[in-house]
């Protein structure tokens, strides 16, 4: 296992890599824009050649690459050219935010998918697991954006419950605690609704397995089966998927902070994407693929130590 | 049981076989009628997709006005009416016949984003998992390379890059999909690649195309519909989620998902606005998805 996990920070390490460097020759292969966005408009080109030149940037792109990874190795991520600071910082906030939001909202969907996987798939087509089967298929139907939209008609333009925002802030008249509840919403539906499905068709899996039948047949009670021969196995497959939410919930969380206007590393990398901001595209998918990165690492790992019959 | 990858286990659980699903003495389009008629669940994902197709290829005909005549004079109150049944935007503009007018766009869009990714993927799966050896590794790491990008941040640094148009839209979704797609079509190959009648193929004489294509190929077949199918659902949301964060097809041609992005401002005041688009895209994805749950059982039924 020692061997696997180091051959694996290996290849992360090697694919983050060349995941770099393609960001960084897609975004930097025309130097000039960055002198543009930082004079205006209405700069003269010989100025924006005079400050191309000041800043490095008529240099090849792989001497500026090179360049560029020693600092991001160090820390150091450039400055943003929209936000006139320090990447780092930014980001630091940022991502704390969306940790935060990420940290509630697994929190909930986790057990919720675990609990109600379980249940549908322990009867097979029963009426519990057809509802549970519409439901979930609903909910992973819906678009983020749309159940947003819907939550937001039905709790703060009707009733009049919940804030239509949620920036973090103490002054809107909201507590923090409130302000979280639309955001976890919304994620949790449309994750949750994936996730279901994948808990549900394993344990319908397992539940098929002539090892059940034998349990049931020389006289288990149900729930004693279904809690000491089915559970343990019909959770390993979506084990891996649960913790490849993680990533889902780091990077795709885009949409919900841009509906709440949550400041969040998504709406973050949303905002630099439509301004160029180049450094904070480039450090943010940097974190993002280490994220995704690292969860299927650690995917793998639990998965071994789960089911004794997988060796890599 | 030594060397299963989760993700092979975790895209066999996705994907169930759909083969010997058909029924063995009709046409080609009477076994697809008999497949989907036998689940509940995909006869409703059917004709939901199909009353969209319908009225999207109708729209000339069946949209009561242009969708991008303006007309300020109806603001002061847009709501649904005898004229404009779902009321109008905050331009005036019909919603009714944004919708139909939009869903040409999604439904051009979406369907060719996956016929290129599967096409792609098809290609690529067939030639790793054949091939095998330095073509092999190449393929699957570039995939996995692709892969490590969640989508969303792909889609925003290519989009930044190139502008937002509809053939930008559909190469990004193409080339992020493809290497999931080709992972499934190299699983299977893999496996049917040493059978019997594969060698007795090879030893006809007949070429390395017509092996992968007319010999191993149909064996992927149902993972590939149900994956399509999916596919097509989620592709739906991903159009719709980048014309929500507003870098997706220019405007003013109607889209789902721009027409949320407009008038979401508004959802206090003139909440239909938003909430109308919002059920438009839900239930195409809907319908996608039941479709693709209900082959998948009937599959499984056999």
């Amino acid at each position: 296992m020692l061997r696997y996990s180091a051959k694996q920070l290996l290849n992360m390490a090697l694919t983050l890599f060349a995941v770099s460097f393609l960001v960084f020759a897609l975004n930097e292969l025309s130097p000039g824009d960055v002198a543009r966005k930082v004079l205006g408009p209405y700069a003269s080109q010989s100025q924006v050649d005079y400050l191309t030149v000041q800043m490095g940037l008529d240099r090849p792109v792989l001497v500026r690459y090179a360049e560029y990874m020693g600092k991001a190795l160090a820390g150091d991520f450039g400055d943003s050219v929209v936000f006139r600071q320090p990447v780092s910082a930014l980001m630091f906030d940022r991502l704390g935010n969306t940790l935060l939001l990420a940290a509630i909202s697994f929190a909930v969907i986790v057990p919720l998918s675990i609990v109600l996987g379980v249940l549908a798939g322990m009867r097979e087509r029963g009426w519990f697991d057809r509802a549970v089967s519409v439901f979930s298929s609903m909910c992973a139907s819906i678009p983020e954006f749309a159940m947003g939209v819907f939550l937001l008609g039905i709790f703060v333009v009707w009733l009049g419950w919940l804030p239509g925002t949620s920036p973090l802030r103490s002054d809107t008249g909201w507590s923090l605690w409130m302000q979280f509840v639309l955001p976890v919403l919304v994620v949790t539906f449309y994750d949750a609704g994936y996730l279901i499905a994948m808990v549900r068709s394993s344990m319908v899996e397992v539940m098929r397995q002539p090892y059940i039948r034998t349990a049931l047949l020389k006289g288990m009670s149900f729930h004693g089966v279904v809690r000491r021969h089915a559970l343990r196995n019909a959770l390993i497959t979506p084990f891996t998927v649960i913790l490849l939410q993680l990533n889902y919930l780091v990077s795709g969380l885009v949409v919900v902070e841009t509906l709440f206007a949550y400041p969040g590393f998504g709406r973050l990398m949303l905002e630099a994407a439509l301004t160029k901001d180049i450094a904070v595209i480039e450090a943010g998918t940097l974190i993002a693929v280490s994220v995704t990165m690292l969860t299927q690492l650690f995917g793998d790992l639990g998965y071994m130590a789960l089911d004794p019959r997988i060796r890599v | 049981m030594t060397e299963i990858s989760h993700d092979l286990a975790a895209s066999r659980l996705a994907s169930a076989s759909l083969v010997g699903a058909e029924a063995a003495d009709a046409g080609p389009l009477g076994k697809v009628y008999s497949v989907v008629t036998r689940s509940p669940l995909a006869t409703v994902g059917a004709t939901i997709l199909l009353t969209w197709c319908l009225l999207a290829l109708l729209a000339p005909w069946v949209a009561p006005y242009p969708p991008n005549q303006i007309d300020v004079a109806l603001v002061a109150d847009p709501h649904p009416s005898a004229q404009h049944w779902l009321g109008v935007d905050h331009l005036g503009r019909d919603i009714l016949s944004r919708l139909i007018w939009g869903a040409r766009t999604v439904l051009t869009v979406a369907p060719i984003a996956v016929l290129g990714a599967v096409m792609l993927g098809i290609f690529l799966g067939l030639l790793s998992g054949y091939r095998g050896g330095m073509i092999d590794v190449v393929i699957m790491r570039v995939g996995d390379t692709l892969l490590a990008f969640p989508k969303i941040i792909l889609y925003l640094i290519i989009i930044a890059k190139f502008g937002a148009s509809a053939f930008n839209i559909i190469a990004v979704i193409t080339l992020s999909s493809a290497p999931i797609i080709a992972r499934i079509v190299r699983g299977v190959t893999l496996d049917i690649k040493n059978r019997d009648y594969v060698a007795a193929a090879r030893m006809r004489g007949e070429s390395a195309f017509f092996i992968m294509f007319v010999e191993i190929l149909p064996n992927a077949r149902g993972p590939l519909i149900v994956d399509f199918f999916l596919r097509l659902g989620y592709t739906t949301i991903a159009i719709g989620v980048l014309g929500f964060l507003g870098v997706g097809l220019p405007p003013p041609d109607p889209d789902w998902g721009g027409m949320v992005k407009e008038a979401y401002g508004m959802i206090f005041v003139w909440p239909h606005m938003t909430i109308i688009p919002s059920l438009a895209i839900s239930s195409l994805v809907i319908g996608a998805n039941f479709l693709a749950t209900g082959l998948r059982e009937a599959a499984l039924d056999g």
